[in-house]
This record gives structure tokens, sequence and C-alpha cells, in this order.
């Protein structure tokens, strides 16, 4: 479960936030904002897709940049929310 | 005065942070009028050096133009220096109106409201234009003051791929329930110097019954056969509902912006955009001055096809002396050096040699994408081009990077 979850976002992260000939790999443990793949301007769209796919809310002052910071750290954060 | 050692020592501390992120910025003292030549005190306290002006939005070359600078003297003498207002109390003048008349027209739109800058009319304008029930669908890569002005508005957020159209399609389409949608783009981006496809994204608008808004502070005045902007390069006068744009780059470069695009809107953003409420008026010399350059550029298009003429010479140039740029048509040219070190070091030296640029880094381009940008302008002639390029030459030497591809780059110096 916990597997098809990681895949999950790592698959929403290439498409949405990574052109096609990037070049960068990205798995649970990549740095996602504090290396720019995706800026925090930018973020509010893997919230979206976070809420809608798991049917949650994130109050906006756990959504922080940390929080989303990696793969590894946004399952931390929605294990808040849902069991997994 | 509760300004405890407490707080003292935090405010001090960030500053260190930033010193030590390499994010600290230092202010050069020109002791000159804007131009192609320049006198710089840099360091400060070291005497002034005279260096050519490679990185300001001078694009026309019409911040201290004479005929610029005597409507301004004419508009201080006639209509005084300070209104001491905001525009609804009693800070309009009739040249206030004179203008906003003359930039509809310049801009092909139905009205126009003057603010005090862009980044304020960027600032009121979504929130005058959008609620809960809207979406703003923006591309990633635009200004700081338009991410600002999102903030601002209740509308929900969406942001698509720079300039990519399939992304800003499936945005569309994730948003079809809303009740209004706006695509949000700058027209010509300012670090990359590339043009939103305005033709495309227009007719997305269209499809989807979209609304849209530009803002072109890096085109007008230039981009386009006749100078009206991105919206006139990609030939979709007409279509775009709201275009903000700036008088403090390419129009004379002292202060001010504006909203233009349906009257509706720009009626709406008099009546509750609050920067526009809450601030001074735009001075009457700047406002004066305006007029003059709005006036200059509707007479002929010799301003901007020179900077056209001027910018082809230097990219050819530029490439043919083996840099990796970042291709297009616009007076900002990116040359690609990808190492932020790099830039900083090939920045300071060709200061040395007289060529006033600026390197880009991480944060505020893309991590890996360092870079000297450099921007052409209407008052460069070419020798001063040629100067450029020949410093440049000099100093890719240096570093043994000339003719080398960005891979090549980055082996040697890292990202």
């Amino acid at each position: 479960m916990a597997e098809d979850i990681k895949k999950l976002i790592i698959d929403y992260v290439k498409k949405e936030y990574l052109e096609e000939d990037s070049g960068i790999d990205v798995n649970e443990n990549t740095k996602l904002i504090s290396s720019g793949i995706v800026d925090s301007f930018s973020m509010v769209s893997l919230k979206m897709f976070l809420e809608k796919k798991f049917s949650i809310k994130i109050p906006d002052e756990k959504a922080t940049p940390e929080a989303f910071d990696s793969v590894n750290n946004i399952i931390n954060l929605l294990k808040e929310y849902v069991k997994l | 005065m509760a300004y405890s050692e407490k707080a003292r020592n935090f405010y001090g501390n960030e500053l260190k942070g930033i010193r030590q992120g390499g994010l600290y910025k230092e202010e050069r003292y020109i002791e000159s009028p804007q131009g192609a030549n320049i006198k710089v005190e840099f360091p400060m306290g070291s005497s002034t050096k005279q260096v050519i002006n490679f990185c300001a939005n001078n694009y026309l070359g019409l911040s201290s133009h004479p005929d610029v600078v005597k409507a301004a003297h004419e508009g201080l003498e006639t209509r005084g220096y300070g209104m001491s207002s905001v525009r609804f109390i009693c800070g309009t003048q009739d040249i206030h109106r004179e203008l906003e008349n003359k930039l509809t027209e310049f801009l092909g739109t139905e009205d126009t409201v003057l603010f005090p800058s862009c980044m304020e009319a960027n600032a009121g304008l979504f929130e005058v234009m959008l609620d809960k029930e809207d979406a703003m669908i923006s591309d990633r890569l635009v200004h700081a003051s338009i991410v600002d002005g999102m903030r601002l508005c209740k509308a929900q957020l969406f942001n698509y791929k720079h300039n990519n159209m399939a992304h800003l399609e499936e945005k569309l389409q994730e948003t079809q329930n809303c009740r209004f949608r706006l695509i949000i783009t700058d027209g010509a981006f300012s670090m990359d110097g590339d043009i939103a496809p305005l033709d495309k994204i227009c007719e997305l608008a269209e499809k989807y019954d979209a609304m849209v808004m530009v803002d072109d502070s890096h085109a007008t005045g230039f981009m386009g056969k006749t100078g009206r902007g991105t919206h006139e390069h990609c030939g979709v006068m007409g279509k775009i509902d709201a275009i903000t744009t700036t008088l403090g780059k390419a129009l004379g470069g002292a202060a001010g912006g504006c909203v233009s695009g349906r009257k509706e809107i720009v009626e709406l953003c008099r009546q509750r955009a609050r920067p526009y409420l809450f601030s001074n008026t735009v001075p009457p010399v700047v406002v004066a001055a305006s007029i003059k350059v709005i006036d200059l550029l509707s007479k002929t298009t010799e301003r901007r096809d020179k900077l056209e003429r001027n910018t082809k010479y230097f990219r050819d140039k530029i490439k043919e002396a083996g840099f990796d740029i970042k291709e297009g048509v616009h007076p900002i040219v990116p040359i690609m050096l990808y190492n932020a070190k790099l830039a900083q070091d090939m920045a300071r030296d060709l200061y040395h040699e007289g060529i006033y640029v600026i390197g880009f880094s991480f944060p505020v381009v893309p991590q890996g994408q360092a870079r000297i940008r450099v921007q052409i302008s209407a008052d460069h002639e070419i020798e001063h081009i040629d100067k450029a390029i020949a410093a440049f030459t000099k100093v890719g030497a240096k570093y043994n990077i000339l003719g080398k591809k960005r891979d090549e780059i980055i082996a040697a110096y890292g990202m």
C-alpha cells in the first residue's frame, strides 16, 4: 500500500512539475521544494491532488514547504489524516 | 523603545543568513543619468568607473531622452510637483486622463487606469476580477508581483508548466465548474526573454470560455511591428481582456503602471482596486513625460526598429563567439553558464572590462540554470555592442567556456 502511494505521488510530481527532457529522477527522498523542482507557489496543485485523491482537507498551516519537501515527508503528513 | 536585543539579534541573524546564502543584494551608486554610458561607484567608496550599461530595462533608450526630459520640465512647470492626494479625492489632473486615453489607443484596448506601479496594478487586479467561485490559471514563471496579487485574491489557484499549452489545456478542463477562469501570463518573461504564445492562449481561452490577462512590462513599446506589445507580436490585438504594464521600463523608465483592457474591468479597478484607491496619484512630472513618450512612439517606429537590429546583431555575434544562449528575439539575452559562481565571477570580470551586467542564480532562476542576463537597448550603438562582444570573448576564454555546450560547462564547473 505504502509503495503504491509512493509511486502515485512520484508519478504526479514527474507529470505535473518536470519537463520530459529534464533528466531529473525523483525518488522518495528527492528534495522537492528546497531543490527548486516544486516552488512554494506551485505546491498548491500537489496539495489539491492529495486532498482530492484521499478525500481529506490538509489545513494550510500544516502544508508547509518542509512537510512537502520529499515524498517521504508527504507520506508522513498524510498519515495524520488517513490510515496508510 | 521596545526594540530589544532579542529583536536586533534576530534581524541581524536573518541578514547574516542572506549573506551566507550568497543572496545579499549590493546596490551600486550610479553618478550619471541612465543611459548606454554610465558612471558607477562600485565597490562603495571607490572612484567612479565609466561602463557600458547592459542591465537596464531602458529598452528604447528613453530614460534620459532630451524630448522626454523637456516634457518632464514642462509638466513640472505647468502642473506642479506633487498632488498630495489619491486619484479620487483631488489627485486627478487633465493630463492623467490624457495619458490614460493615449495608452488605451496605443495598446488597442477599451480603457486604461493608471497605477503607481505595475507591481500595484498586479496586486490590485485579480481581487477586483475574481472571487472564490473563480479560478486563476497562471504560468509558473510569472513575475513575483503577479504571485503576490494572486495571493491577495480568493479565487482558486492553478498553474501550468511554463509556456506549456497542453498543460494549460488540462487545467482549463479541470476547472470547468468555476464561474470565471482567468489565464494569467507575462507577455515576455524577464529571466528567459521568451514570449508567451498568446495566439494559442487566446485560442484555448475561446474554446474553454476563459479570460486572458497579460503582464506586458517587458514588451510594451517595442514588441510587435509598431511596438504595441506581445499581443501585437502574436497577432491578438483586441483579444486580451486585461493588460498590465509599466511606465518604468521602455516607456521612459521613471515610475507608474496601468491596467488596460475591457472597460468594465478598468472601471471596477477605479472603484475597488486597493493599491489604486489608497496610494498617491502618479506625479504630474511623470505623467507629462509619459505623454511625450507615447507621442514619440506613435509617430515613428525608429527606436523599436533600432532595438530589433541591435538585438539581432548582439544575438548573432555572441553565438558566433561561442556562447550558449537562450534563443529568441527579445532584447533580454540570457548567456547560460549553469554554475552560480561562474556567473558571478564572469559578471565581476566583465565589469572590470567596462561592461555592466549581472549574474543570476537560484532562487531567482531554477537550480542549475545560472546565467548572465544581457539587456540590449536602442541607446546602444554598434560600437557599444562590439565592445561587449570583445569583453565577453576575453572573459569567456579565461574561463575556457567558448564553444562549450551545457553538459561540458557543467562537467567543468558543476551545477
